[in-house]
């Protein structure tokens, strides 16, 4: 039985557009961005520069770079040093909510996947942040699935200021959110906004994306900038590498990124690097193409495109692979990590959103930094 | 009337184009202030100038 | 190929801006043409009486004037003498200086920012004369100016590149073409400054003050042609920089 999808262009209700080109330029370069066509020589001359140009940055994405990971690697821990000495940012996420009003095929919270939801009560939100602040973490993100319903920016917002009583940092990492909504959250203690747009191809997008409000394609694109109009401090980029052509992909991330970044200046930019796990009741969801030395590759090549950005690794990545990268090119690390909701003193409320491959305690993962001569930092700002 | 710092009298002129041009200013050359407003070209001859005016007349020099 | 300097839409084959100041009217064709220059800065003065020599019958005209607001200590004054020049009918560039700083002449950025918001809603082509800093040409860029003309050393001292650090970020960030003004005093140092990516070289005072001045035009405008030649074809960079002893990349499974 054929199922009628809607347009994944198509805005839903309660959704405000913004006049932005930016969606525009990072897509026609993207369309223009053929990475087979890149030689050696081109990541060779990449390579020598002071700066990239974004044909640079396409030339260190591209197979032809392969053989040069370890030159790379050189120039991306000179650069991850000048920027960010020796320190390493550790952090937590706390997941309050698990209900979700979107089918993506790839994730364990989709709607369709038979799960326990649920979501913490204020009481149950303050047992955790307690648990979680005793580990000395000092930097928090709180994420939920997408539901306006279960979840709403109320909701999300109590939440906010509940963590930001206990801790000096707040991100959210919730579903996309208006801009008026965005400065609601700020007010409330929240500073950077994770949104990972997953794929920029549309046509990939709307075929993992079946339904719900995560469909709609432009408005997710459009929530960093969106979240930058709100006032936050900081927003973070990412795209699902191994769901379609991750080489592309990360072309893209990188630009939306880069021309973020030129409009608004005082922006605080930081990637992520997911790549596709399995999750409950799909156990071979795997990363495709994307090893380890590709998932790197992507990695110095944010470091080099943007020298001074954040780039976080995740607990999807073994401890081995994680312990490496700290230092090199990431700069943020996540510890004592439970993703079902809550689970950090309490029972778990509602099942996990993937299957995590560092289990390591906050105690550890200091211990392991100080082991590579590098300075856990708990909190980097006041505010004030 | 002052005219670039200068004292000068009117005379018979009855508008700002004459008197530029019974001066042997280049008028094509050239741009007006009186009493600190910009004078758009195209109106020369229709500005009526008194003796209480003071007139900056500007052209261009060479300069970096 | 095609290397054309587009600035407020007008696109130049020269990348040499000539300030036609300190030197005779006589030679000001000559020296046009030597350095092949396709923009030459003018500056307003106080007309005489009757007959004098007039600057204009000897540029050339097809070159682009750009009337500059020396003289201008305030945004407002600037506005002013921009306007001013607007009515002479020789277009709509204008590089705007505010100084009010009798020894350094160093420009006046908050200043020029607000005059540059002015002339551009104004309907003029604005290139604004700055000191060379980030945030200042980002906020001129939004106030509408058509490129910016950052300082390499202080107007008139022939230094060179001394603030190359700061225009090289300029370069780096700003969307709109970085003219290098003031302080250039040797054709080898507005190469220099070419090499390094900026769009355009303006100077007056290094080739005014040299014996032929007309020839110094011709050093000045291949100098120009020949750092935005090696721009285009990609400096190649030394890297100074330790080798790690054991590889980075070793841990790489699967």
């Amino acid at each position: 039985m054929a199922v009628k999808r809607t347009d994944p262009m198509a805005y839903q209700p309660g959704m405000a557009m913004i006049a932005s080109d930016i969606r525009d330029k990072v897509l026609i370069n993207v369309d223009n961005y053929d990475y087979s066509k890149v030689s050696a020589r081109d990541v060779e001359e990449a390579l020598k520069k002071n700066h990239l140009s974004l044909e640079d940055y396409g030339a260190l994405l591209s197979p032809a770079a392969t053989p040069y990971l370890e030159e790379m690697a050189k120039k991306a821990i000179i650069e991850t040093r000048r920027y960010f000495g020796n320190s390493i940012g550790l952090f937590t996420p706390l997941y309050i909510a698990n209900y979700c009003e979107n089918n993506c095929v790839y994730c364990g919270f989709n709607c369709k996947n038979k799960i326990r939801r649920g979501k913490l009560s204020r009481a149950e939100m303050e047992s955790e942040l307690e648990a979680i602040a005793k580990t000395g973490l000092t930097e928090i993100l709180i994420l939920t699935g997408e539901s306006r319903h279960h979840s709403g920016v109320e909701y999300i917002g109590a939440a906010v200021k509940l963590a930001a009583e206990y801790f000096a940092t707040v991100g959210i990492e919730i579903y996309p959110l208006n801009a008026d909504e965005y400065a609601y959250l700020k007010k409330c203690g929240a500073d950077f906004v994770s949104v990972y747009q997953e794929t920029y191809n549309l046509d990939k997008y709307q075929q993992v994306h079946l339904s719900g409000p995560k469909r709609v394609f432009p408005y997710r694109f459009d929530a960093q900038e969106r979240a930058l109009m709100g006032g936050m401090r900081g927003v973070s980029f990412g795209a699902l590498l191994g769901l379609d052509d991750f080489r592309k992909d990360a072309f893209a991330t990188g630009l939306h990124a880069f021309f973020i970044q030129q409009k608004y200046p005082h922006a605080e930019i930081g990637f992520s690097t997911p790549r596709l796990r399995p999750f409950i009741n799909n156990a071979n969801n795997n990363p495709n193409d994307v090893h380890e030395q590709q998932l790197l590759q992507v990695m110095l090549a944010y470091r080099l495109l943007m020298p001074f950005a954040g780039i976080t690794i995740s607990t999807r990545e073994r401890a081995g692979f994680r312990d490496h990268v700290i230092g090199m090119v990431a700069t943020k690390i996540s510890a004592g990590v439970r993703v079902g909701v809550g689970g950090h003193e309490q029972e778990e409320k509602g099942d996990e959103q993937f299957e995590i491959s560092d289990p390591r305690s906050v105690t550890e993962v200091h211990q392991m930094i100080l082991n590579r001569g590098l300075q856990p930092v708990y909190r980097d700002y006041i505010r004030v | 009337m002052r005219v670039n710092g200068k004292e000068m009298t009117l005379g018979n002129c009855q508008n700002l184009l004459q008197f530029l041009e019974v001066n042997q200013f280049d008028v094509a050359t050239l741009a007006v202030a009186r009493n600190g407003e910009i004078i758009p070209k195209p109106t020369y001859d229709t500005v009526v100038l008194c003796e209480e005016d003071t007139l900056e007349v500007v052209r261009f020099v060479g300069g970096g | 190929m095609t290397d054309q300097l587009v600035i407020g839409g007008h696109p130049f084959n020269s990348r040499f801006i000539l300030g036609s100041g300190k030197f005779s009217l006589e030679i000001v064709k000559a020296v046009i043409e030597n350095g092949g220059a396709e923009i030459v800065t003018l500056a307003l003065r106080r007309a005489n009486l009757g007959g004098e020599e007039n600057i204009l019958d000897y540029i050339p005209l097809n070159v682009t004037l750009l009337p500059n607001t020396s003289g201008a200590r305030t945004a407002e004054e600037a506005v002013k003498i921009a306007r001013l020049a607007r009515e002479i009918n020789c277009g709509n560039f204008v590089k705007v200086e505010v100084i009010r700083d009798s020894k350094y002449l160093f420009p006046d950025n908050y200043e020029t920012i607000k005059a540059t918001e002015i002339l551009a809603k104004d309907g003029f082509v604005v290139l604004p004369y700055m000191y060379p800093d980030l945030n200042v040409a980002r906020d001129l860029v939004s106030a509408g100016a058509a490129a910016v003309m950052p300082l390499a050393a202080p107007i008139g001292s022939n230094k060179g590149l001394s603030t190359r650090d700061f225009i090289e970020i300029l370069v780096n960030e700003i969307a709109v073409p970085i003219i290098v003004d003031a302080g250039i005093g040797r054709p080898s140092q507005a190469c220099e400054a070419m090499e390094m990516g900026v769009d355009a070289v303006m100077c007056n005072t290094a080739v005014a003050t040299a014996k032929n001045i007309p020839l110094m035009a011709r050093a000045f405008g291949q100098a120009i042609e020949s750092g935005r030649n090696a721009y285009l074809a990609g400096l190649g960079r030394v890297l100074t920089e330790a080798e790690a002893s054991s590889p980075l990349t070793g841990f790489l499974e699967d």
